[in-house]
């Protein structure tokens, strides 16, 4: 693995009724994809604005630490992360329909960025954010920077976002579902241009999504999360293929696949019971209520981590170590 | 106000060469945003992603002016609002000298006298004079204590409704002790405590006249704080005050804009309701203060206070047909429905 870029370590988050992050670490290193996957209210989103420390009150990070280049994010000074965030760490948000201006055009939100940033006048904004535009490839860039965000689909405002967001050549790049709500050719496209671009520009890039076929394609490494905390980690390969946590093999179960019967005429598309809501309150591992498995022990404590290799679980049924020592011994 | 948002760095320059391309049907439908905005994101999705641009270019610049002209209340109280503002400029072209000399004799009668159309009144002062060098200090002093209670009101809503928590509790504490004081009291104990001068005039009802914009734009505030693109902007590193002025109180510009062209009306009317009272600066006519000199005459010569007052219901109605067509013009709700 390359010189790491971003090293969380058991990162915290509360609201003042529950935890939206607990005890999470992960690393990103320059020029990786790492994908963070998990169904709505597992954390990830808020994963994602914790490391801009952006935080919705009444929430705050309460714990852990965020490395970032050197320089620790939990305690830098407001004016000192604002100068971060943009220029350093950009993010691209799920919904390109609202995430722009509606009142300013493109050129204008785009440049905004570069001059507060970098100090360039209006003109030398303009000229960089028509080169941007033609870098997410958007056609006629010198037309379309005039353009107001109504007047583009959503896959066009969402390279705009793209745009905005890399313009000032940030060392990570967060895309927190950044194709959810574009159709399905389109999301090819934007995720092409998103590799691309952390291709060209060396980015870290932190993709945040619940599209496990995503994962398979871009990312380098895999989190999974449920409930708040970290459950699995991995390549994608290994998770995909052989996932070890129960949650991780019901999602790869529940996905739809192509093989077979298609449409699910015959037998249902097998899913999880419950729901993620469960978790609140459990004193142990937070996916007992939902998990076929789960015995007493279960309830006691959260799981701790286990790895082997860089294939990591946190389930107490699971002991990589042994397991995999069980098989060499019966080999 | 609306113009120079909208308009942006640079955009001016690029937009003249690029309008011929626009077709008649997208120019004439322009200015209607929402409706615009469903209309080109239906027209690129069943067109493919890419949407040919001379199609889907309404021209946001023109459209607010245009819609008001079209709506025939809106004509009228603009040209109105014109005419009142030419006699305002013309006034010292067309009767030069101070309109609070005496000009002939006392109580003509408006019409015997070529020389003074409107008469004269127990002073001999020409009314004609009167109301034209009148408009200016009306016009003036509408203007102005708007713009000064837009300024405070903006300021206020804007930064409760932004910031949130005890600050907002604060502020909207503030707000609520001006509205409680009858704003006419708190304007007279102000004006009466200074001397009663153009500019504390101004001052005076540029107190009292804030609270209503700033709730209107705390309002705005708080629902266009957690935006997604306010978060957007956020994450892209900008502060607060960036945040607060160029991202944001441009979204909340239309109930401003409709809020501010109903207060000069308002400030019109508070300025008039003084000067009746008497308390109106004594160098300089205003249609309040031809009112309330006319005032000892009213059953002799009723003249002197019906034509001040005309032009007081005249600009005042303007300026609230403007108001309503603004808001229909700027409302997307509104012009949706019809």
């Amino acid at each position: 693995m390359a010189t790491t870029l971003l090293e969380v370590e058991n990162l915290t988050v509360r609201f003042p009724r529950l935890a939206a992050v607990q005890d999470l670490s992960f690393s990103v290193g320059v020029g990786e994809t790492l994908a963070i996957v998990g169904e709505s209210g597992s954390g990830k989103s808020i994963t994602a604005l914790a490391l801009m420390r952006l935080v919705p009150p009444p929430g705050r990070i309460t714990g852990g630490s965020i490395r970032f280049d050197g320089r620790e994010l939990t305690a830098l000074p407001d004016a000192a992360m604002r100068k971060v965030r943009g220029a350093e760490i950009a993010m691209i948000f799920q919904e390109p329909m609202t995430s722009l201006n509606p009142v300013l055009t493109i050129g204008r939100q785009i440049g905004e960025t570069v001059r507060l940033h970098e100090g360039v006048s209006r003109r030398i904004a303009r000229a960089r954010a028509i080169e941007l535009l033609d870098l997410v490839r958007i056609p006629e860039p010198h037309r379309r920077v005039d353009d107001y965000p109504h007047q583009l689909s959503g896959g066009m405002r969402q390279r705009v976002m793209i745009a905005m967001a890399v313009i000032c050549r940030p060392k990570l790049l967060i895309a927190d579902e950044p194709t959810t709500a574009l159709d399905v050719t389109i999301q090819a496209q934007v995720l092409a241009l998103l590799d691309n671009l952390r291709r060209e520009l060396s980015m870290g890039l932190l993709l945040i999504t619940h599209d496990l076929g995503i994962v398979g394609q871009w990312a380098d490494r895999v989190v999974v999360m449920y409930a708040s905390r970290k459950v699995e980690e991995g390549s994608p390969d290994a998770i995909l293929d052989a996932p070890w946590h129960p949650y991780t093999q019901g999602l790869m179960a529940a996905s739809p696949r192509h093989a077979g019967d298609l449409h699910y005429r015959r037998t249902p598309l097998v899913e999880i019971p419950g729901s993620i809501t469960s978790a609140f309150g459990e004193t142990g591992c937070p996916f007992v209520p939902r998990c076929a498995l789960a015995e007493a022990r279960c309830r006691e404590v959260v799981p701790p981590p286990l790895s082997l290799g860089d294939h990591l679980v946190a389930c107490v049924r699971h002991d990589p170590f042994k397991e995999a020592a069980d098989v060499a011994l019966a080999g | 106000m609306v113009d120079t948002s909208l308009a942006g760095g640079g955009l001016a320059a690029a937009r003249p060469d690029q309008r011929p391309n626009a077709p008649v049907g997208s120019a004439d439908r322009e200015g209607s945003g929402p409706v615009l905005q469903i209309a080109s994101a239906q027209a690129a999705r069943v067109g493919g992603r890419e949407v040919p641009s001379a199609v889907a270019r309404p021209i946001a610049r023109p459209g607010t002016l245009r819609i008001l002209l079209r709506n025939p209340a809106a004509a009228v109280g603009l040209a109105i609002l014109f005419t009142v503002a030419v006699v305002a400029l013309l006034a010292p072209l067309v009767f030069p000298g101070d309109p609070l000399d005496i000009a002939g004799p006392a109580l003509l009668r408006p019409g015997t006298n070529a020389a003074f159309p409107f008469g004269t009144d127990s002073l001999g002062r020409n009314v004609a004079a009167g109301l034209a060098h009148g408009a200016r200090i009306t016009l003036t002093i509408g203007l102005a204590a708007a713009g000064l209670g837009l300024l405070i009101g903006v300021l206020v809503g804007s930064v409760a409704g932004y910031f949130g928590g005890r600050l907002d509790d604060l502020l909207v504490k503030l707000t609520e002790i001006f509205q409680t004081v009858p704003p006419f009291v708190l304007m007279i104990v102000l004006v009466a405590i200074f001397q009663p001068t153009v500019p504390t005039i101004i001052t005076a009802i540029g107190i009292v006249s804030w609270p209503g914009v700033a709730r209107v734009v705390r309002a705005e505030f708080r629902s266009l704080r957690n935006k997604d693109f306010v978060v957007a902007a956020r994450g892209l590193g900008f502060g607060h005050r960036r945040i607060i002025f160029r991202e944001i109180l441009p979204n909340a510009l239309p109930p401003i804009i409709v809020t501010a062209s109903v207060m000069v009306a308002g400030a019109i009317l508070a300025e008039s309701a003084m000067s009746f009272l008497g308390l109106s600066d004594a160098n300089a006519v205003s249609w309040g203060s031809m009112i309330g000199m006319g005032r000892e005459q009213i059953r002799t010569a009723w003249y002197l206070t019906a034509i001040p007052g005309i032009a007081i219901v005249l600009t005042v109605l303007a300026l609230n047909l403007i108001g309503d067509g603004l808001n229909d013009a700027l409302n997307p709700r509104l012009s949706r429905s019809r």
